[in-house]
């Protein structure tokens, strides 16, 4: 029986990952299941100096799923380098390194500092935080933009680059088609729906940012029809992420196109979550017999 | 160690309006101190996040938190019976400074349902020389009050008697009677009535609401005492993962590198003087 998964000549030992933000540096889960089982890690998103983050509360919870205003805080890129990615060595898995910035000179910073650290596979680029004003989500919404900063970033990057797509926009396609003609080596979705929660007694939204980015079950539907739309517009590969819960779940998203899944809010709710879905795709190949999972990828017409 | 289990429910009690005290068996690697929390499950998958509740005490395999309703997570754990599954992630997060047994002096001060932590703190200072809580309730409705063991002294908000009248009282009558005001005043005023010393005290120990830690914090200050402090916010993974707990500090915290901290694992607790409340 095959798992193993292969993004842009990384190969992975099943197409289980992380989602960014949801894991920390991985280290922190390291106490409640074994980081060595995972596909591949993709860190929390790092920029170039340390980040603030947005105010408090950053959390409201909804009907199967929550919204999140962290506002991708971070501890810049030195501290991330010299005490999180030193740490991950110790772990026989992929390290995937979450970029945010502004600009795009900031996402370049970041690349640039990077490049020569042999842990990181893959870079994916975060142009979909609906979180922060300037940058995130601000570039990824216009086809143009999302073009043009695809092939600065791929100039000088020397590893492969997955762009991570927002749902934020009317049709997803063109924004993945732009990220392919930009030079993507890969694209990930989705990353949150905006949305907000009002406080009734108090007449006030719930999250200091007033608005936050929706993940978990709740989203999955709108997750899984984007994946079928997009393997259906361009050739790259595609992780697929939005309320995975279950092996179930990961599996559904291999049918409508992702050649690997990431879990992300589920972590919240058990830490072995991941571990749980490795477990779960292993025991749907047996009993369905199916001999190499990349079999399933895209087999929903 | 901290660890996610799967556990049964071995008594749940309402010990006053809406106010529930859980008792759970837990493994016997299951140590924690004192302003330590747990993670629990509320058993609704449309509810992902678990609820952080802290540990009031945990003794021969017995975990007990004491929780209020608040909404509809602790609704649900208000209806747990004996012999239910739940699930709990925990101990997790920094407790108070001083483990099980140690002998320090330490004025304790607890504020509503901020009082189940520190009914645990007074526990675990069970052999030390000085220990003095001071318990404030909103009003008559008064909860763990009957467990601590050591020198107590009930306040609410709404009612009861000044310190005057207190200090007329002997102490067979004092027992259980509320002195008006919340905790961190009566503890001035107890202090004018010659009924409490600050200088007997070696660091201050708070849980309650934040217009409560706010005045523990100034009362530290004035007193130039170290007063330990515990915060609450809101929570997705309770690990340090998330960033969602976090609260302002006046240093760069060493972890996240910038001027806040993980209330989940930094915290809960933290010295007043480094965090902006
Ligand atoms: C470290 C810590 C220790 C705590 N200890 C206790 C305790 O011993 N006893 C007790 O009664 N309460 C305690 N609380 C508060 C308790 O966590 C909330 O009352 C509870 O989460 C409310 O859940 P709900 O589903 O009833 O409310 P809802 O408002 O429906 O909850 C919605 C979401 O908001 C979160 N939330 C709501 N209020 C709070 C709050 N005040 N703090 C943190 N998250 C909140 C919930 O966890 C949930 O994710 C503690 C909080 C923290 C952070
Ligand atoms: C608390 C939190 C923090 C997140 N931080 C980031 C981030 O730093 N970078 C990023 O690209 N996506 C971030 N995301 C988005 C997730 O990686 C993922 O795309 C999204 O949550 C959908 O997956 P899920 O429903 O499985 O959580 C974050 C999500 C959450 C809930
Ligand atoms: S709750 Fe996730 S970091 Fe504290």
């Amino acid at each position: 029986m095959n798992t193993s998964v292969k993004l842009c000549d990384v190969v992975l030992k099943n197409p289980v990952m992380t989602a960014s933000g949801t894991f920390g540096s991985g280290l922190e889960f390291a106490e409640y299941m074994d980081l060595n089982c995972l596909g591949a890690i993709v860190t929390k998103g790092v920029a170039s100096v340390p980040w603030q983050g947005n105010n408090t509360p950053r959390i409201a919870e909804t009907a199967s799923g929550m919204l999140n205003a962290v506002g991708l805080q971070n501890p810049g890129v030195d501290l991330f380098v010299n005490r999180d990615l030193k740490e991950l060595t110790k772990y026989d898995t992929n390290v995937i390194v979450n970029v945010c910035g502004h600009t795009t000179e900031e996402y370049l910073e970041v690349i640039e500092r990077l490049n020569s650290e042999d842990i990181i596979k893959m870079f994916e680029i975060n142009i979909s935080c609906p979180n922060v004003k300037e940058g995130g989500v601000a570039f990824g919404t216009n086809p143009v933009l999302v073009e043009k900063i695809t092939s600065d970033i791929k100039k000088l990057s020397k590893k492969p680059v997955i762009m991570k797509l927002t749902p934020n926009v009317t049709d997803i396609t063109e924004i993945a088609r732009a990220a392919e003609a930009g030079g993507a080596d890969c694209v990930s979705l989705i990353n949150t729906l905006t949305g907000m929660k009002i406080d009734i007694e108090r007449r006030k939204c719930l999250l200091a940012n007033k608005t936050g980015g929706l993940s978990g079950p709740a989203i999955k539907p709108v997750a899984v029809r984007m994946v079928y739309q997009v393997r259906k517009a361009v050739n790259i590969p595609i992780i697929g992420m939005g309320g995975i819960t279950t092996s179930e779940d990961a599996i559904e998203f291999m049918m409508a196109g992702a050649n690997a899944v990431a879990v992300g809010t589920a972590n919240f709710i058990t830490p072995k979550a991941t571990v749980d879905i490795i477990n779960g795709i292993e025991e749907f190949m047996q009993k369905h017999n199916i001999k190499d999972i990349n079999e399933i990828v895209g087999c929903v017409e | 160690m901290a660890k996610e289990f799967k556990t049964l429910v071995y008594r749940n009690e309402e010990i006053a309006k809406d106010i529930f005290d859980l008792k759970l068996s837990v493994p016997e690697d299951f140590n924690s101190v004192a302003g330590q929390f747990v993670m629990i499950g509320v058993n609704d998958s449309s509810k992902l996040l678990k609820r952080p509740i802290s540990i009031c005490e945990c003794k021969d395999g017995i975990l007990r938190l004491v929780f209020r309703i608040a909404g509809e997570g602790t609704k649900k754990l208000s209806l747990l019976k004996a012999g239910d599954e739940v699930t709990v992630l925990g101990p997790v997060g920094n407790g108070y400074p001083f483990k099980e047994g140690e002998d320090r002096k330490v004025l304790l001060l607890g504020g509503g349902i901020g009082i189940p932590p520190i009914l645990g703190a007074e526990k675990a200072l069970k052999n030390s020389a000085k220990v003095t809580s001071i318990l404030g309730y909103r009003d008559e409705m008064v909860f763990l009050n009957a467990d601590f063991e050591r020198e107590s002294f009930l306040t609410s908000d709404s009612c009861g008697v000044s310190v005057e009248e207190y200090a007329s009282l002997s102490a067979l009558e004092r027992k259980n009677v509320q002195i008006k005001g919340n905790a961190v005043s009566v503890a001035k005023a107890l202090e004018l009535a010659n009924l409490l010393d600050f200088s007997e005290y070696d660091i201050i120990c708070a849980c309650g609401p934040m217009p409560m830690l706010r005045a523990v914090k100034q009362l530290a200050a004035e007193k130039g005492i170290k007063a330990y402090i515990s915060l609450e916010e809101r929570m997705a993974c309770g690990i340090g993962a998330c960033l969602g707990c976090v609260c302002k500090t006046v240093k760069k915290d060493a972890h996240t590198n910038v001027n806040n901290a993980r209330v989940c694992k930094e915290g809960p607790v933290f010295l007043a003087e480094d965090v902006e409340i």
